[in-house]
């Protein structure tokens, strides 16, 4: 049984329930529910109609989990043979979900949470792994994310910009357990791009597949990092990166530029460099002014530099370097790299030493060190 | 999403505000304080932050490799060590503000005379995965 194509149903699926007059946070575990009864039943006895078997089993769960008296029963038994109407929707439904899992009110954690569990599919044990934290407390998240975002109305467009920063936090962080939550959160924009019409949403669709496409080449066999200068670009997936670019020439030639067009401008015109000495930099400082001026990011200043560098010589890009705050995540790491570009190796090897100190994750800082050895060793 | 250690300390931390130690204290002020931890984590489990909490013994040794085929050589334990764990919690939050918020909340466990210990916690962040986008 394929199991993303069962998940891809799961929103659907939802909305019916919630149509047919069910309040989201209950119908959201008749569901989750059913998923799981699906991956239980589905491989001995597959239904023809796989959305109408797992509407089915989701309003029966939800009637028995809600049901408390016979009387309430057959009522309900009765809206289960007469589903309610309900008022027509205004905005397609899983629209609607993606919106209300991401409502501002709920912190990042939870929407991410929630999202993967209501329009995902996936169970909370695979979210739970995903993120490195027990079940129970992952079930408690999802619970409370639910009840924050029980009032509010499921009838009206919500802002899409919030939709696409969750979806950004999927892909681009979280543990890779027994699920791929790069190709998760893939797969959902894609979706999400296809109820939308709105081109930052195909912009943030095509950054995520230019970067996936470099995935094999991003880590060598022994798990540590491959610099994008050394990755070998032939391990780069040529038919991600077409479809990118694509999809990314569409969204531009609309002009309504956004920081995730940008973004995947920028990730574009690297995957157009036979190797890295190809690549146009001064055109990636170009998107990478379009980015500062979108977003006024110290982080896209930082990177800025850095391009910067690479197009117009090291000393040009420790100039820009000097006027950002040296507290920066990662600036020491972008300093001990022109340093070395710039000849400066005994600077450069001191400040990759100070930058694996202050490494925000693992596989950073051995890589830092790694380049620190490699200059002390020289 | 950002995990962080809540290090308690038997010795190392500096003097807090409350500084009697437990043995001084009435039984009923250790149940207060062992039901505030207990309460803490609980209400962490709710909000969904909460990871992992465990209680250390004071005694410990130091233990090391001593080449191939012999045992393991083992030494202390040594009463002066200046630096001595004694629990921790590990929590899941959206910020290190929340972080500090939440080490704040849980140095103000009750202890003699059933005032807050304004016990000194050491919040350290955990080495987070690495991101997908950099450039």
């Amino acid at each position: 049984m394929d199991e993303v194509l069962l998940r891809s149903l799961t929103p659907g699926v939802l909305t019916v329930l919630v149509r047919r007059g069910a309040d989201f946070a209950a119908a959201e575990d008749a569901v989750q529910d059913a998923l799981v009864e699906a991956l239980r039943v589905w491989p001995a006895d597959p239904p023809r109609d796989a959305k109408g078997w797992l509407v089915t089993v989701a309003w029966r769960k939800f009637l028995d989990a809600t049901r408390a008296d016979a009387a309430r029963r057959r009522r309900e038994d009765r809206v289960e043979e007469e589903p309610a109407p309900g008022p027509a929707p205004a905005v397609d439904d899983t629209l609607q979900l993606y919106f209300l899992c991401a409502h501002p009110s709920l912190t990042p954690a939870s929407a991410v949470a929630l999202t993967l569990r209501a329009v995902g599919g996936l169970t909370t044990r695979q979210i739970a792994q995903a993120y490195l934290v027990p079940e129970a407390t992952m079930a408690q998240r999802i619970s409370r994310a639910k009840r924050t975002v029980s009032g509010v109305r499921l009838d009206r467009p919500g802002d899409v910009a919030t939709v696409l920063r969750v979806l950004y936090l999927v892909f681009n962080e979280g543990y890779s357990g027994d699920v791929d939550l790069a190709a998760e959160a893939i797969r959902l924009t894609r979706q999400l791009a296809a109820a939308v019409d709105h081109p930052e949403a195909a912009g943030l669709l095509a950054l995520m597949l230019l970067h996936h496409a470099r995935r094999a080449a991003r880590t060598a066999p022994d798990g540590s990092l491959v610099p994008l200068a050394e990755q070998d670009r032939g391990r780069w997936d040529t038919r991600l990166i077409a479809e990118g670019v694509a999809i990314l020439q569409a969204a531009l030639a609309r002009d309504r530029l956004g920081e995730f067009q940008a973004q995947a401008a920028i990730a574009a015109l690297h995957a157009d460099a036979p190797t890295a000495e190809e690549t146009d930099w001064v055109q990636i400082v170009e998107w990478y002014d379009e980015l500062t001026r979108l977003t006024d990011s110290p982080v896209v200043r930082l990177n800025r530099a850095v391009a910067v560098g690479e197009a117009d010589g090291p000393r040009a890009g420790l100039a820009a370097l000097a006027a950002l705050d040296d507290s920066l995540p990662r600036h020491t790491a972008v300093a001990a790299y022109l340093h070395e570009r710039d000849g400066d190796l005994a600077t450069a090897a001191r400040l990759y030493a100070e930058a694996a100190h202050k490494a925000p994750n693992l596989a950073e800082r051995d890589h830092l060190m790694r380049q620190a050895a490699r200059l002390n060793a020289r | 999403m950002a995990k962080y250690l809540l290090l308690k300390h038997y010795r190392g931390a500096p003097a807090p505000v409350n500084n009697v130690p437990m043995d001084r204290w009435t039984p009923e002020e250790i149940s207060a304080h062992v039901q505030y931890m207990n309460d803490f984590a609980a209400r962490l489990e709710k909000t969904g932050e909460f990871v992992d909490g465990q209680a250390l013994a004071p005694e410990g040794m130091w233990v090391r490799y001593d080449g191939e085929g012999r045992p393991p050589v083992t030494d202390g334990p040594f009463a002066e060590t200046k630096d001595l764990i004694a629990g921790w919690m590990i929590i899941d939050v959206d910020s290190h503000e929340r972080a500090v918020q939440l080490a704040g909340e849980l140095s103000a466990a009750p202890g003699a005379g059933g005032k807050p210990i304004h016990e000194w916690l050491e919040v350290r962040p955990f080495l987070a995965c690495p991101p997908t986008i950099t450039e």
